[in-house]
């Protein structure tokens, strides 16, 4: 197991490091000079000039690359061009309602997916299966942001049971807060669900047909029980790494919801700055978000080879 | 079921009487990169703090009149050269630092100083001299006379700041003005409190939030939830009819400085021949555009001026739709089978539907229009900078700019030494009834030359609860003042 985690954390580390080079690198080549955004229409080139240098935009490209990684190591990923403030904290107090946004929409996509697959799977074929698995591909179909927008009509508008968007931050309150994360969660969760109710009924469909599962049937167990006690930890293992995929899609892949939800998260961060070429905020979003789905993709490794124990021995 | 809805509905209800009327949202599209409007050009800065949090020696009002500020009154000497300006006694900026005649030389120096990062460096250019007589007087020499000047003053480039907390305005703006900048939450909203020592006398509202929101049918989702009390700038003109039909809302449809042209690079083939810059002005379509583009709110120009100015000439006659005269005047210039131009359009909803129509306007003469979106990072560097373009649609939001036509290096490239005179005439002149003559014939000068495509002034759509009160109508500048703003029926 230590092996396996150890030879895990190489390729962790040697994937971030690959990974600085080719962000830093494309980021130098985006066109646009984040001085001269900020000048507008205005002719003047001398202030232009004078923001340039004070921005530290000067340097060279090895200085300022490596000016880069020494810092990110230390904890300080530099201040941020446009706000002038430190990047850290701004990613910080995004990653505050992205994270929680993000596990708020898996938890309700899994306790929603889950028993619809599970369902599904087990009457096969019946009217049961094909309703559920209908919807499904409905939730699939549906692009969420045409449903967060018709949850806003509904449920904002029209019954004004929830505000149409706005985070109140943290210090207002848990219940409040939550309150304003949840229609979102449902728009960012229900195609999640959609898809890994699809994926978990066609895993244990393919469990359900093990030989393991026959014995569990054949020493007396009823076919629920075969399935719950048996067939579900095998059957969660595809799920696993689709919910891996997603959370890390999740957390900057919900710009549209984040903006029709006018919610300060991480994807509209990283948006806004491309467009303003606040590319320090960029470079350090990007980075952080890769470090996120290598260290997801490794935690879920972990997690298979703790439902799997025969992929912790076969790394030894 | 019932049962739940009613509670919830009476929780709601509770929540909204708590509400105090007398503190307001409104909402904003684009963020503030900062809050320091003495640095960089982002017009969002000026609808967060001008005339709210910072203030200058003089102020512009809705209607875009010059009116005291921290100058209380000012003489200017007879050759038009020296302002002395007598300012308010016992101001003080939010930190407690008293406000003297020293922080109008250091402001002034640190804007015209060599690295400043200021956008509109060009208004203090002119002084000579900063002569502090008193705490409260203070005089101000020019190297000539320049009717603009205090106009300019005017501007949220030209606010008061404090030495101690300059450097810190990007993200702690001090200043003297009604409203305290309280807090933000980057990406979401920008909260300022009332100034309970404000000089002027404090404003009726205790404080105001500015919410972020970028997407159009977001901004009607938040006014219609009620989560928003008013839209300065409301970004989706297709939607503003709703709001007319609905009597909670009041909708007012206004003016900004923004006069949208089709910018034409004057400098590159075949753009530097007179005659395909007419034949695309009788090509154009005005009334199409406004209703196609605009849904019908916004008001047609005819050359580069604000056509609620008092010195506005009315040009869009000079070259009226008339497509056989386009053809013509293409012909004489040797084009009678057209050509292939690019429109290269930033990202602004103005911009990219009135591209649409005018690539389908000037099809029907025979100029095949290639339309290339861009990101204002991309347009700024391609069009503005490196001039790398043919045909653009940008809308000019600076009050009172038609002086960029004398500027030979911007970018459309218009280089004309008869206008160039009429600038420098409009500069040293002190007369108004000689400036404003000025003024007319630079409009008319450059609508003949048809140097641009002059299409329509941008409006301001106002759209907030009917029982707000005091909200700018206009944007001659951009500014969100509040210090008049209180909710009808409130307390």
């Amino acid at each position: 197991m230590l092996r396996f985690i150890s030879k895990r954390l190489l390729s962790l580390f040697s994937t971030l490091f690959v990974a600085t080079i080719v962000i830093f690198l494309m980021i130098e080549v985006v066109p646009g000079d984040p001085a001269a955004f900020m000048m507008g229409l205005s002719t003047n080139t001398e202030a232009a000039d004078a923001l340039r240098a004070e921005l530290g935009l000067n340097a060279g490209v090895l200085e300022r690359y490596f000016g880069w990684v020494t810092g990110m190591l230390s904890g300080d990923f530099g201040i941020s061009y446009t706000y002038r403030v430190p990047v850290s904290g701004l990613i910080f107090d995004r990653m505050l309602v992205s994270v929680p946004l993000t596990v708020y929409a898996l938890i309700l996509s899994t306790v929603i997916a889950i028993p619809v697959g599970v369902i599904a799977a087990s009457r096969r074929g019946t009217a049961v299966d094909t309703t559920l698995m209908g919807v499904a591909q409905v939730g699939v179909a549906v692009p969420n942001f045409w449903f967060a927008i018709l949850l806003v009509l509904l449920f904002s508008t029209s019954l004004q049971w929830f505000s149409a968007g706005g985070f109140p931050g943290w210090e207002a309150g848990f219940w409040l807060c939550l309150k304003s994360l949840t229609l979102p969660a449902i728009s960012l969760a229900l195609p999640q669900a959609a898809i890994l109710s699809r994926v978990m009924r066609s895993s244990v469909l393919e469990v359900m047909n093990e030989d393991y599962m026959r014995t569990a049937r054949a020493k007396g167990l009823s076919e629920r029980q075969a399935l719950l006690r048996h067939g579900l930890r095998n059957a969660l293992i595809p799920v696993l790494t689709i919910l891996g995929l997603q959370f890390s899609f999740l957390l900057a892949g919900g710009i549209i919801i984040e903006s029709i939800f006018s919610i300060p998260g991480l994807g509209r961060l990283v948006f806004q700055s491309i467009a303003q070429r606040d590319l320090i905020v960029v470079k350090s979003v990007v980075t952080l978000l890769v470090m996120a789905v290598v260290m997801i993709t490794f935690i879920v490794d972990l997690a298979y080879a703790v439902v799997d124990p025969r992929l912790r021995e076969g790394s030894n | 079921m019932k049962c739940l809805l009613q509670i919830m509905m009476i929780w709601l209800s509770g929540i909204c009487a708590s509400f105090g009327q007398n503190t307001i949202n409104l909402g904003l599209q684009l963020e503030p990169p900062n809050l320091d409007p003495t640095s960089g050009a982002a017009a969002a800065i000026d609808e967060v703090v001008y005339g709210n949090i910072f203030e200058g020696l003089v102020r512009i009002n809705q209607k875009g009149e010059v009116v005291p500020g921290l100058a209380l009154f000012w003489e200017l000497s007879t050759d038009g050269r020296s302002y002395v300006f007598h300012l308010a006694d016992g101001v003080k900026f939010h930190d407690g630092e008293l406000f003297d005649a020293e922080d109008v030389r250091y402001s002034f120096n640190r804007a015209r100083a060599a690295g400043s990062t200021n956008a509109k460096k060009y208004i203090f250019e002119p002084i000579v001299n900063i002569d502090v007589f008193d705490p409260l007087t203070v005089m101000i020499t020019l190297n000539h006379a320049r009717t603009d000047f205090l106009f300019n003053l005017g501007l949220g480039d030209a606010v008061i700041v404090n030495e101690s907390s300059a450097a810190n305005n990007a993200f702690n703006p001090i200043g003297t003005g009604p409203f305290k900048f309280d807090k933000w939450v980057r990406g979401n909203s920008i909260n300022i409190v009332r100034n309970d020592n404000y000089w002027g006398g404090a404003p009726s509202l205790v404080s105001a939030t500015f919410k972020i929101i970028t997407d159009p049918l977001s901004a009607y989702t938040a006014m219609m939830a009620g989560d928003i009390d008013a839209f300065p700038n409301y970004p989706a003109p297709e939607n503003l009819f709703l709001f007319n039909n609905d009597a909670n809302f009041e909708v007012v449809i206004g003016l900004t400085a923004g006069e949208t042209i089709l910018a034409t690079n004057n400098k590159k083939a075949p753009f530097d021949d007179i005659l395909v810059r007419k034949a695309m002005a009788h090509a154009i379509n005005r009334t199409e555009l406004i209703n196609g583009a605009m849904f019908g709110n916004a008001v047609p120009i005819g050359t580069h001026f604000a056509p609620d100015h008092p010195d506005y000439v009315d040009m869009t006659e000079l070259y009226p739709h008339n497509l056989s005269k386009a053809r013509e005047y293409l012909k004489d210039a040797g084009y009678q089978d057209g050509f292939t131009v690019s429109l290269k359009l930033p990202p602004p909803i103005y911009a990219r539907r009135t591209g649409e129509l005018i690539a389908y306007q000037l099809e029907k003469i025979g100029i095949h229009v290639e339309i290339e979106n861009m990101e204002w990072a991309q347009w700024i560097d391609q069009v503005l900078r490196n001039r790398n373009f043919d045909l653009t649609i940008v809308s000019h939001v600076e009050p009172m700019d038609i002086n960029i036509y004398a500027n030979a290096n911007y970018y459309f490239g218009y280089d004309n030494q008869e206008f160039q005179k009429i600038i420098a005439d409009i500069d040293e002149s002190s007369d108004p009834r000689l400036t404003s003559e000025l003024y007319k014939k630079a409009q008319i000068k450059i609508a003949e030359d048809a140097v641009n495509g002059y299409l329509f002034q941008l409006g301001k759509y106002g759209v907030w609860k009917n029982n707000v009160r005091g909200m700018w109508d206009n944007y001659p500048i951009r500014s969100n003042d509040l210090r008049n703003v209180y909710f009808e029926g409130g307390n």
